[in-house]
């Protein structure tokens, strides 16, 4: 018996069961578009995470702390920020930054709550934030401890509404401050809603609003933008030399971190790594429970078909016509589950990209991957209840009622 | 037995060349644990080309394990079984499927249709089956309505087996046994599940195939059934008991009384 002619003999089967048939390869559609959408969906977080380090600035070298002693404030401090801008060459600027949780802010009758982002001159051109209207503080502000606040586009929405909140007095915590400028609408980059908060000097900060003396002159983050992607190495040498000299450390057990967004990256792409091969192992484990459906719905179907085998083989079907018959079946079964599953499996990912519900990347490997898996699944799960159909006594087959 | 080996040879030559079946002290021992069963005790027999032989027995009698045995379904303990002068015990597993497409024919008394498939259809699966001589699908449905025409069937190829009456069923399973043109017609008791009359008909459709030239060997324990046949053998405990030509052949055909039943 020619293949083609076993493949319509198993195809023939498999139409005469369409239900049943539909069923058993329900799992390996399952499967295969669970692999692919898991590989998406991870593609798609890790996308989305190098949106964001990106969104962060062009050409940034981020420092910040090491893991501290439990008791104790980070090391990061306002002068090592002061001597970075003062002494490494080819820097555009350097932003220091601490937050503040939220804080009561009011205007007139109008008050909320509001998270504050503490930080120096620098910060618009870093950060790439530009102010919309008036200015950001200056240098000045900061020596003075000048008692400006800059309101992120959102909170100047919701505190003036089309007023102008320029030059305006706000109270914010108890303190009265001046409103210089209103930030231009970033939106939300990772957790941060840059729109909704408000941006003060960090030295008001350390003035006005913190009560544990340790902090008074702490920073969590300190970016340093190049003047250029060619000098960010010689850049980062230097900051790493000043700050040891700075905090009185050595090069080989340093204090503070100083990472670029590449690094980043790198670090993040890593834990999605891990993620993305827990989740393939997850869709692996279902593509696989799907393929013992398959065998044992096979099984089921050799011991339901019993007498039929023996009637094939009465009229003179070979025991390789009858395996290759079973195994064939399975193929089909599993063939089929695979191109549903990678249908499945594409639209699932483009559909939760439409609804926004969740950022996903196809990636092409995967279908192929998903696509084989589904093969390898239908030989080596059908192979064994085709050896039985095949090794079948045909009298005691032909008795099977 | 032996002495017919012996005979000259211009005597041979003068008879037939060779017995279409020839089975010599067939045994067969099915190991049931405590005390073996022997199915068969040594059975010798010769069947010649355009016989109808019917096997007559009780159950537990050996004439369903020779059928086997004879269908290249089973194999003997001991023994040989010649088919056209070939021995059946020396091919492998394919030569074996190859002699049931080819030159086997089976009739069962469950007619054993697959129950999804069209009568056409099951009548085409030997044809599909086969090695050699293939063909293309439009000769093998050619080939396969011809099967069913001549037995009466041209009507009723689309049909399924549970459109059909169980006459109609067997007919259709020895139209799937002949599609092939085999050598060898066996039927285990054709008419076993079958009333009166379509037993009576499945008669005479064996009747004329074998005026055609078809060698039939039949399964019966009914001595009604059996008297359509030619030459009666008699099997207990395993051996021949007795085996002779039937002085009194029944014709299926020349019975006026199915006539008159079928046009009623």
């Amino acid at each position: 018996m020619t293949l083609i002619e076993t493949f319509s003999l198993a195809w023939e089967g498999l139409v005469l069961n369409k239900l049943r048939s539909f069923l058993t390869t329900l799992g390996v559609i399952i499967g295969v578009a669970a692999v692919i959408l898991m590989i998406a969906v991870s593609a798609g977080a890790e996308a989305a995470i190098a949106d964001q380090i990106n969104a962060l600035g062009a050409n940034l070298i981020i420092i910040t702390a090491a893991r501290g002693v439990p008791g104790r404030p980070p090391t990061l401090v306002y002068d090592d920020a002061l001597a970075i801008a003062q002494a490494v060459k080819g820097i555009a600027g350097v932003a220091a930054e601490q937050s503040l949780a939220d804080q009561l802010i009011k205007w007139g009758n109008v008050s909320f709550t509001t998270p504050a982002l503490s930080t120096t001159p620098d910060f618009p051109l870093v950060r790439e934030a530009p102010v919309s209207a008036g200015r950001f503080f200056t240098q000045a502000d900061l020596d003075r401890k000048n008692k400006v606040i800059v309101l992120g586009s959102k909170v100047a929405q919701d505190l003036f509404g089309d007023a102008s909140p320029v030059d305006q007095e706000v109270v914010f915590g108890a303190t009265r401050m001046t409103v210089i400028g209103v930030m231009a609408p970033k939106g939300k980059v990772a957790d941060t809603d840059y729109d909704d908060r408000v941006y003060i000097p960090l030295t008001v900060l350390y003035q006005r609003f913190l009560s544990n003396i340790q902090m008074k002159d702490r920073v969590r983050t300190i970016y340093v933008q190049a003047a250029s992607s060619e000098t960010m190495d010689s850049a980062i040498g230097r900051i790493k030399a000043i700050l040891a000299q700075q905090h009185g450390v050595t090069l080989s057990n340093p204090d503070f971190i100083v990472q670029t967004q590449e690094d980043i990256i790198q670090t993040q792409q890593a834990t999605t790594e891990t993620f993305r091969t827990l989740l393939a192992w997850v869709a692996a484990v279902s593509l696989l429970v799907g393929g013992i459906g398959i065998m044992n719905i096979m099984l089921v179907s050799v011991t339901e078909r019993t007498r039929e085998i023996g009637v094939r083989v009465s009229i003179g079907a070979r025991p390789n016509d009858v395996r290759r018959q079973f195994l064939l079946e399975a193929l089909i079964l599993s063939l089929f589950g695979g191109v549903v599953g990678v249908i499945g499996g594409v639209g699932g990912a483009w559909s939760f990209n439409e609804m926004g519900a969740m950022r996903t990347v196809l990636v092409p490997w995967s279908l192929g991957l998903a696509f084989a898996a589904s093969a390898v699944v239908g030989i080596f799960f059908g192979y064994f209840p085709a050896n039985k159909a095949a090794a079948l006594d045909p009298i005691e087959a032909l008795r099977h009622e | 037995m032996k002495t017919q080996t012996i005979s000259s040879p211009l005597l041979q030559w003068n008879a037939q060349p060779d017995p279409l079946v020839r089975v010599e002290r067939l045994v067969k021992v099915y190991d049931t644990g405590e005390a073996p069963l022997r199915a068969l005790d040594g059975v010798s027999l010769d069947i010649w080309r355009g016989e109808f032989v019917a096997i007559m027995g009780h159950s537990g009698s050996g004439k369903s394990t020779l059928m086997n045995v004879l269908g290249a379904l089973d194999r003997p303990t001991e023994g040989r079984y010649l088919l056209e002068g070939e021995d059946v015990g020396e091919m492998d597993m394919e030569e074996l499927a190859d002699l049931r497409n080819r030159r086997i024919g089976f009739v069962f008394q469950s007619f054993n249709l697959l129950p999804r498939l069209t009568a056409l259809q099951n009548v085409m699966l030997p044809i599909r089956y086969r090695v050699e001589n293939r063909m293309s699908a439009q000769e093998r449905e050619e080939l396969s309505i011809a099967a069913l025409e001549s037995v009466g069937l041209g009507e009723r190829l689309h049909h399924r087996p549970n459109q059909l009456s169980g006459g109609q069923q067997q007919r259709v399973a020895i139209a799937r046994a002949l599609v092939n043109q085999p050598s060898l017609l066996l039927a285990d008791e054709p008419t076993g599940n079958l009333d009166s009359k379509s037993s009576k008909e499945i008669m005479g459709i064996l009747q004329r195939l074998n005026r055609q030239g078809v060698t039939i060997v039949m399964v019966t324990h009914e001595p009604d059934i059996a008297s359509y046949a030619g030459r009666i053998i008699h099997m207990k405990d395993g051996q021949v008991f007795s085996d002779g030509q039937n002085g009194s052949q029944r014709d299926a055909d020349r019975i006026p009384v199915t006539q008159q039943e079928i046009t009623v």
